[in-house]
């Protein structure tokens, strides 16, 4: 490696490694900490010269089966969910790639849009849509499809629906990016010898489009999995989202040592599911 | 294949890439279709194959008109101009992939393309993909994926444009060896009218959408029809004037480079006229000799040096630059330096009168 090469890569890393490490270095002390009523909340590590180290809050985790619950449901949504946006994203993103050019740009702007509003202001706009006496169960009590309002929000449903709507980008963006790139002379090369449609899209258009799939399916699991203003606003008691727990622990009960040991686990766990995921995706892309 | 009165325009108001051709072409042929770069060859093809619907006239294939059959029901295969090789399959996938689709017994897939590959010589690189492969292996593949289903007419688009000069000298040998040991009909479409030349049994020149002429290459080579098709097909002095008489059975024609006698039936006096003539047809003569008709004094200008012969360029006392062929054959044969004064000519039944 050159020099000046090394200089480009360093710069960003030094800026990563410190804000990303020392945080991470923060959250770790406190979770070896105990809760005390002080500001901040939690025993300091050094005490009259001696090191203070407990394991009491990791303990509490593995002896409460409501964080491994939260910890399972947060993966079944997010797998869940990761599933849907990619059935609803992928005809999207292929639609795309398919229409003329002049067309393609208008419609990737639509996909992007959303973005230009708070990711918040957005969801509470879905609690205005969804809400018992909301825009969806109104419209629907009009026109008479429907004479008893519908439970649309604060359960399963809402909790998903939420995470497609917020995720469906990252899916739609990295699986047009591949798709654009497919020759549709490869298309007509396996009419050409016999293939049917559906053929050809099981034998061409999906294996050439596996790396797209891959980084779609983690843009969206990661994120999905600590994601907790969703559940928090669109899910109801019976939604057990880790992230949600731990917003809850660090802001309700200003527990902020088992808010941190449940994050720590939480990284630790997650790496065991996307490593596996990893492996799994690059081989078959 | 018989195609009857095609026409495609892309666009309404367009000129049609593809204007009105007829074609027949007979069972285990090798037709070259032969054209400048934009005349609709493609969008021929692309009709044939079934990726283009036309806006009038038929196709048909073994007398079955092809007009609503989609591509995968053609008893056609299509060697694409890029090859449109799948990258995620290896070579012998590749091949195997038309046989696949008719769903055969694996062991009768696996026999055929092992055939295949030893046909065009890549047996040692079924393993490999695509991208892991040169130009010209990659060319052979091809190939031997649109062999594989045994089509009743193989569509060969350039197939040769992307190789280098050798390269594409030996595949064009190899080319017509195939196509005499697999008995399939080839249609193949260049823009190289050596190409097309030396390797179909006969061809059409196409410009603009239209054909322009079809024959064997002798007889379009050696009768152009037209000014395009003679320019087109190998190079060409064009002689502009109108036509004087006849004398002695031979058409007389007043031109820019003085009076020229061309064997030709009757024409009218006046009749606007090009008198073509190929430069090997040229003869050198030193500055003194005039005792043969259709003598044109000159001075070279340029000699290019090619091996075999070379290429001179004589400039006419009229101005008019002319090309002329010098055999390097045996050394006899007078040598000529640029400057030097001579007489070029040719006999009347060499040259060809065009009328269009
Ligand atoms: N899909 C299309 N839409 C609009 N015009 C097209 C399309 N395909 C081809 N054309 C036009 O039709 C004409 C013929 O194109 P075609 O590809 O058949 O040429 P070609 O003879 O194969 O040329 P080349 O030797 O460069 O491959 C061109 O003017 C081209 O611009
Ligand atoms: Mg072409």
């Amino acid at each position: 490696m050159n020099t000046r090469r090394f200089g480009l890569i360093a710069l960003p890393y030094a800026w990563l490694v410190l804000f990303f490490l020392s945080p991470l270095v923060i959250v770790i002390k406190i979770s070896v900490a105990n809760e005390a009523v002080a500001i901040p909340p939690y025993t300091p590590l050094f005490e009259g010269g001696r090191l203070h180290v407990t394991d009491a809050n990791y303990l509490l985790l593995l002896s409460d089966s409501l964080y491994w619950k939260a910890y399972w449901g947060a993966i079944r949504y997010a797998a869940i969910a990761t599933i849907l946006t990619l059935l609803i994203g992928y005809p999207l993103a292929y639609g795309i790639a398919r229409t003329p050019v002049r067309w393609r740009n208008l419609l990737l702007m639509a996909i992007i849009l959303p973005f230009w509003t708070s990711f918040l202001i957005r969801v509470y706009a879905w609690i205005g849509l969804l809400k018992e006496n909301g825009i969806v169960n109104h419209a629907l009590l009009s026109v008479g499809l429907i004479d008893t309002p519908l439970r649309l929000i604060d359960n399963d449903f809402s909790v998903l629906l939420g995470l497609v709507y917020a995720y469906l980008p990252f899916m739609v963006l990295p699986l047009y990016a591949q798709l654009e790139k497919l020759d549709p002379a490869l298309n007509e090369a396996a009419a050409d010898l016999g293939a049917r449609p559906l053929h050809i899209f099981w034998q061409v258009t999906l294996p050439l489009s596996l790396p797209g799939i891959a980084a779609g399916i983690l843009l969206v699991f990661i994120p999905a999995v600590g994601e907790f203003v969703i559940p928090d606003l669109l899910g109801g008691p019976k939604t057990l989202m880790i992230g949600k727990i731990l917003w809850d622990e660090f802001f309700t009960n200003h527990d902020w040592p088992t808010a941190s040991a449940l994050a720590i686990a939480m990284l630790v766990l997650l790496a065991l599911p996307m490593g596996l995921m990893r492996r799994l995706l690059r081989g078959i892309a | 294949m018989q195609i009857e009165r095609l026409t495609k325009r892309f666009e309404p108001d367009a000129q049609p890439a593809v204007n009105n051709v007829s074609l027949a072409i007979d069972r285990q042929e090798f037709f070259a279709l032969l054209g400048p770069s934009g005349c609709g060859k493609t969008t021929l093809l692309r009709l044939i194959a079934g990726f283009e619907t036309a806006d009038t006239g038929v196709i048909a294939i073994d007398g079955a008109d092809m007009a609503g059959v989609p591509p995968y029901r053609r008893p056609v295969n299509i060697m694409f101009q890029n090859y449109a090789l799948f990258p995620h399959m290896n070579v012998a996938r590749n091949v195997g992939f038309g046989l696949r689709q008719e769903r055969k017994p694996r062991g009768a897939v696996d026999a055929r393309v092992v055939a295949l590959l030893e046909l065009v010589k890549m047996r040692a690189l079924a393993a490999r993909r695509p991208g892991q492969l040169s130009g010209g292996e990659r060319q052979r593949v091809a190939l031997a994926r649109a062999l594989a289903k045994e089509p009743k007419l193989l569509l060969l688009d350039e197939p040769l444009t992307a190789l280098d000069r050798k390269l594409r000298e030996e595949m064009r040998f190899e080319l017509k060896h195939i196509h005499q040991r697999v008995g399939i009909t080839f249609l193949m479409v260049t823009h190289d009218q050596e190409e097309a030349m030396s390797m179909a049994s006969r061809l059409a020149v196409m410009n603009e959408g239209r054909i322009e002429q079809e024959g064997s290459p002798e007889h379009v080579y050696e009768n152009p029809a037209n000014r395009f098709v003679a320019g087109f097909l190998g190079a060409v002095n064009l002689f502009e004037g109108k036509v004087a008489g006849a004398e002695a059975g031979l058409l007389i024609v007043d031109s820019e480079a003085g009076r020229l006698a061309v064997a030709h039936s009757p024409l009218a006096a006046g009749t606007a006229v090009a008198v073509a003539i190929r430069p090997e047809k040229l003869r050198f003569m030193t500055a003194r000799d005039t005792t043969t008709p259709n003598v044109l004094p000159g001075i070279v200008r340029t000699i290019a040096y090619r091996g075999e012969a070379s290429t001179c360029q004589i400039e006419l006392a009229s101005g008019q630059l002319v090309r002329g062929t010098m055999s390097n054959g045996d050394g006899k044969a007078p040598v000529f330096l640029p400057g030097a004064a001579l007489s070029l000519s040719f006999t009347p039944d060499a040259a060809r009168l065009l009328q269009s």
